[in-house]
């Protein structure tokens, strides 16, 4: 049996150091490779803790080990009866002022972070985004500026953006893995999160609070660009002009069908306080369909003639008349020329 | 011996509820209850605090309370504490026609004490169309108080049925832990109307 | 009633005996065949769960299922397995180490069990018209949302089932205080009498709040109230303090009676005195005691703010001090000592390991900036299951094997309980241990899919493999527990060299437990007449009458009374004819109570000379 244990524990470490080399994740969604400034002192609270409790269970294990080598039940002494010890003080004092001794280690820099990362003092001087949290899909409203994204939120490298967070409906949690730590969306009381990045880059967002059956579809994007190219989307945006004819003949049936079937209804285009349901300006210009899904035509079409079978229980379905597959394709042909920024995910290295 | 727990003055204990160990279990049994309710209240109590201004554009305390008929229904349920007292005075000294006499008192005041809240209730409903679902307060305000009446309308309904069962049988030790529980379980009632009546209707009033 | 008589019985009546019995030894067994089927099922909810995720953007479910399957699966081990299994532990045991001959109220003890029984009925019925689905910990407003009545048997269920628990605690603390035999002083009890008292104080200020948070969710859902509807003024947070001021010291109400197992176990088998006994004592209190300020630390990412933060990352932080010092402690009960190792022994040592690293995540998460991270994602899943899992269930399971011979009269088959132990052991290592990486690697907990290309592959169909070891484990326990019951010899009174109490109870023990109270003269009484006696207790009385509660039926009418006013609860928003259940149940729980307390019952009494007859 002591073979067992001992190729246990070869196989667990093994298995670990495997792991550690292998991946840490997928670089843009692990909270293991930060790029932002919640993120990066998060981490540095994971691997502190990590290390102490290490050295602890390291200790216990030394002591456990020993105990099961040495004072197993041996041949010819199977009726000694062991010395009854009450306790010992010093002992039993070491181990309840050393613990003390070390979580005090963990909780200075744990109030210290904890502050920090609650510091809100330069949130009117910042970038700040009116987020809503949806079933299933995120809104974004960027303050003073008269945009609003759905799905893909830009903000530049570098800076302080702030998400001013409410949710329309139940609770939801806005998660960036790769940049900071979750902070919940709740339906009443607005919670403030800043983002930093440190670098460009596509980062995958998650709800990380059960918010029904699509709850793991809810994803999100952080699109970070660098200054210049910021301020450029910036303008592209609010030059954008909804009522300018797209170019080809489908898209201009397609945008005819969107009408028709008052898809506009629920879904602006072009700027709007409005967000029953996802504003779709810059569509084609997501890096994913609902979240998730790759953004190709076929899937726009399967999306729109049947949003259940993609997100189980999502607030389109049924709110408009069937829709056949050829008016879905017009449809979509008119959603894909919804560009209107030369900055998209690409920029930012998806 | 094992059937006879009647009482006469020379075999009577000092304290019949706490002569048997039955007795005795009942009197923890019923303290550590009323710790549970404790905390039953206190979560009801801080539920009301976060929601007593959640009007939602309907009555605000200030506007419904009124103190006098308030004060009138503490007095008669702190009335009835006192009255439970005597009842348990009178148990000790073996005297049980004296003991339901106050325990009877003990009721009557109970009853006026719940006629009282639900002519309150009603008062509010039909004068302020102010109801349970009218708002977050609404609804804080009727769970906390109406636990409360609850509690004592199953209070009166205990009390009924152990004095009425044992109206024939006397005073013994088999039902002598049964009074004794009653009569603190209502005086626990009573502390938790001092503190809705301070909480919910003082402060609502001043605040 | 008389037991003592009916050597063989017909069949319907020992279903009559169980119904109407107020015997803690067999309310003890109730909760564990309860618990038991509980626990297979929420077994089942756990094995198709990891079915779904054994790979990417799988569909072995429907997302809609998948939040039911988690949301019972969660429920079901937590109130309806691992809580009654432990309550069926200290039924049975408890009061034979106090030597008690039965509990302080055996009426309210058959009812809480009935209670207990229903409730899980009740949640299980949802199962036909559509399982709740907002998560065991129903956050509202998704439960105030969630159409069909899915969260309306899970709010009854609990009510119910928790009305049951707390009808428990308040009877073992009365038992504890009031019952000890004769020289039985607190600091003599067992550790698993200790962590019984302590759980029973837990469940009796926790359970309260549960009570009223699920009250507040019931009148939201049933009666039109405001509590958790935002456009009526209403707060969604106040659910969630209410339910973690209960859902955190449930955790240590899971975890402490697991903790006194252990202690009795390692003492027993290294044939030590438990080291530091006083320690382990205080340890447990102050685990409780701080069990009760540290709710918050589930709510570290819902904005309370740095203050309320910081306070509670320091007050859970310091419950990792009295943990640390009761797992040195066993260490050095095992030190020194003359180790036999057998299966109850093999899933305490297992225990010891496991444990550990549960307690070092747990100060991880507790350290709230990195909780933003570790928070509702799998980093979490995996640190309440080495707590509840390397905790709880291995004590549970060590507790079985050890106890066994007291309850069931037969000692479980060893080479079968090491398989069960091994193969369960790597799987749960198998299964949890990675998903603290997968939590790191950014995935959410409660996910119906997780997508490709993101890494998570691997760790997931790692741990889905590792669940089928689990699972397997569990099937040779209950094949284990079967062979032994047809197969196995009837087990000596002693077995194991035993040091407490309920060792020197004859075997099998008879209803009345103790013929003659025995005087307890220190801590460890058996072992003490072992050692300087003639291994018999001393007697503290002569023999005389014994003084026993009748059974009733009235414990299983009244629980099935308030089972069918459940029903008419949760169906009266839609038709006026639910009322008839509602009030029909609510009256049939009434009668009962009324017939209880107008109806003297006196008990009866087991003569002496009966007594003395069944000794020749």
């Amino acid at each position: 049996m002591k073979g067992w244990m001992g190729k246990l524990k070869v196989f667990s470490l093994l298995s670990l150091v495997a792991l550690f080399l292998s991946a840490c994740g997928r670089e843009n969604l692990t909270a293991l490779d930060p790029k932002g400034y919640g993120a990066e002192k998060a981490l540095d609270l994971i691997i502190l803790p990590t290390v102490i409790m290490t050295v602890v269970l390291l200790i216990v294990m030394v002591i456990f080990t020993i105990v099961l080598i040495k004072f197993r039940k041996k041949k010819g002494r199977e009726d000694y009866i062991p010395k009854q010890v009450e306790g010992n003080h010093t002992l039993e004092t070491v181990w309840t002022v050393i613990p003390i001794l070390l979580l005090i280690v963990i909780a200075v820099p744990t109030v210290i972070y904890t502050f920090d990362l609650a510091d809100e003092t330069d949130a009117s001087d910042s970038l700040n985004v009116n987020v809503t949290g949806n079933q299933y899909w995120w809104h974004f409203d960027y303050e003073g500026l008269e945009i609003q994204t759905s799905q893909d939120v830009y903000i530049p490298v570098g800076k302080k953006v702030y998400f001013n967070m409410l949710s329309s409906d139940v609770i939801h949690s806005l998660w960036v893995p790769t940049l900071s730590g979750k902070l919940d969306v709740n339906p009443e009381n607005e919670n403030t999160l800043f983002i930093e990045a440190y670098e460009e880059g596509v980062y995958w967002g998650k709800c990380a609070e059960l918010c029904g059956p699509s709850h793991s579809l809810m994803d999100f994007k952080v699109v970070v660009v660098s200054q210049e190219e910021f301020d450029q989307w910036v303008a592209d945006m609010q030059n954008f002009d909804p009522e300018v004819a797209p170019e080809s003949k489908m898209a201009v049936d397609g945008r005819a069908l969107f009408e028709e079937n008052n898809c506009i209804g629920c879904h602006a285009i072009g700027s709007s306080p409005a967000a029953i349901g996802p504003n779709l300006t810059n569509f084609a210009d997501r890096s994913r369909l609902a979240g998730t899904e790759e953004m190709t035509k076929e899937n726009i079409i399967k999306w729109i003639v049947n949003p259940e079978e993609m997100k189980p229980g999502n607030k389109m379905t049924g709110k408009y008349p069937e829709v056949s597959d050829e008016d879905a394709a017009l449809i979509a042909e008119y959603l894909l020329q919804l560009s209107p920024s030369e900055i998209t995910t690409e920029d930012a290295g998806e | 011996m094992a059937h006879d727990h009647s009482l006469n003055p020379e075999t009577m204990p000092h304290h019949p509820e706490k002569a048997t160990l039955e007795g005795k279990n009942k009197f923890l049994g019923l303290w550590f209850f009323l710790g549970g309710e404790t905390v039953l209240f206190a979560s009801l109590f801080g539920t009301y605090l976060a929601l007593k201004n959640s009007t939602a554009g309907g009555p605000t305390s200030e506007e419904l309370f009124g103190l006098e008929l308030v004060f009138l229904m503490t007095m008669l349920l702190l009335t009835s504490s006192l009255t439970s007292v005597y009842a348990m005075y009178h148990m000790k000294n073996n005297d049980f026609k004296k003991m339901q006499l106050w325990l009877g008192i003990t009721g009557l005041l109970g009853v006026a004490f719940l006629a009282c809240e639900i002519y309150e209730f009603y008062h509010y409903i039909h004068e302020y169309g102010f109801t349970f679902r009218s708002s977050a307060f609404g609804s804080a305000f009727y769970t906390l108080v109406g636990f409360h009446g609850g509690h004592v309308l199953f209070g009166l309904s205990w009390l009924a049925a152990i004095m009425i069962r044992n109206a024939k049988r006397g005073l013994n030790l088999y039902n002598a832990p049964k009074f004794n529980t009653f009569s603190l379980y209502w005086h626990f009632i009573d502390v938790v109307w001092v503190f809705i009546f301070t909480v919910v209707y003082l402060m609502g009033k001043v605040a | 009633m008389s037991t003592a008589t009916a050597q063989k019985t017909s069949f319907a009546a020992v279903i009559w005996d169980y119904l109407t019995t107020v015997d803690h030894k067999k309310i003890g067994k109730l909760y564990l065949y309860g618990g038991g089927f509980f626990f297979l099922l929420g077994g089942l909810e756990a094995m198709i769960i990891r079915i779904q995720l054994i790979k990417p953007e799988n569909n072995f479910i429907s997302a809609g299922l998948y939040n039911e399957m988690i949301t019972m699966h969660g429920t079901t081990m937590i109130f309806f397995a691992a809580m009654p299994l432990l309550i069926g532990l200290m039924n049975a045991v408890m009061p034979l180490q106090i030597g008690a001959r039965d509990v302080a109220f055996p009426f309210l003890n058959a009812l809480g069990f009935w209670l207990f029984l229903f409730g899980g009925i009740m949640l299980n019925v949802s199962w036909l018209t559509g399982a709740p689905d907002a998560g065991w910990t129903s956050y509202t407003p998704l439960s105030t949302l969630s159409p069909g009545h899915g969260v309306d048997y899970y709010v009854l269920g609990l009510q119910i089932s928790g009305a049951g628990t707390l009808m428990g605690g308040i009877n073992f603390l009365v038992t504890i205080v009031n019952m000890r035999a004769p020289g039985m002083t607190y600091m003599r009890m067992p550790l698993f009498t200790w962590t019984t008292f302590v759980v029973s104080v837990l469940i009796l200020f926790a359970f309260p709040a549960l009570t009223v948070g699920l009250f507040l969710l019931m009148f939201d859902r049933m009666f039109d109230s405001a509590f958790f509807d935002v456009a009526l003024g209403g707060n969604s947070i106040i659910w969630q303090h209410l339910f973690w001021i209960f859902g955190h010291p449930e955790v240590y109400i899971l975890i402490l009676p697991a903790f006194g197992i252990f202690s009795e176990i390692f003492a027993t088998f290294s044939r030590k005195r438990l080291f530091g006994y006083t320690a382990m004592v205080f340890a447990t209190i102050l685990i409780a005691f701080l069990g009760f300020m540290v709710w918050a630390h589930h709510m570290f990412t819902v904005g309370m703010g740095p203050v309320a933060n910081s306070i509670f990352a320091i007050a859970t932080m310091a419950i990792a001090v009295p943990t640390g010092i009761k797992i040195f402690n066993w260490l050095l009960t095992l030190w020194g000592g003359n180790i036999t190792i057998n299966s109850a022994m093999l899933w305490s040592l297992g225990f010891i390991p496991s444990f550990t690293i549960g307690g070092m995540t747990g100060v991880m998460v507790a350290t709230s900036v990195a909780d933003y991270q570790y928070h509702d994602s799998y980093f979490v899943v995996a640190h309440f299951h080495y707590v509840i899992v390397g905790g709880v269930v291995f004590g549970i399971l060590a507790a079985l094997h050890y106890w066994w011979p007291i309850m069931f009269r037969r000692i479980l088959n060893e080479k079968l309980g090491k398989l069960a132990f091994w193969t369960f052991f790597i799987g749960f290592h198998l299964t949890f241990f990675i998903q603290h990486f997968l939590g790191l690697m950014g995935m959410p907990r409660r996910y119906w899919v997780f997508l490709e290309d993101q890494g998570l592959e691997l760790g997931n169909l790692i741990s889905t493999i590792g669940a089928f070891f689990m699972a397997f484990g569990v099937i040779v326990f209950l094949y284990n527990a079967i062979y032994v019951w047809f197969k196995g010899e009837p087990a000596p009174q002693d077995p194991w060299d035993g040091r407490t109490l309920e060792w020197a109870v004859a075997s099998p023990v008879p209803h009345y437990n103790f013929k003659q109270l025995p005087l307890v003269r220190g801590l460890d009484a058996l072992w003490i007449e072992k050692m300087e006696g003639n291994g018999k207790l001393t007697p503290a009385e002569p023999v005389g009458d014994i003084h026993m509660p009748n059974g009733s039926i009235l414990p299983f009418l009244m629980s099935v009374g308030f089972f069918i006013a459940g029903f008419g609860f949760i169906y009266q928003t839609q038709t006026n004819f639910a009322y008839i259940f509602l009030f029909g149940g609510m009256a049939l729980a009434l009668l009962c109570m009324l017939i209880r307390s107008l109806k003297d019952d006196h008990g009866y009494h087991i003569h002496k000379e009966e007594l003395e007859k069944e000794a020749e």
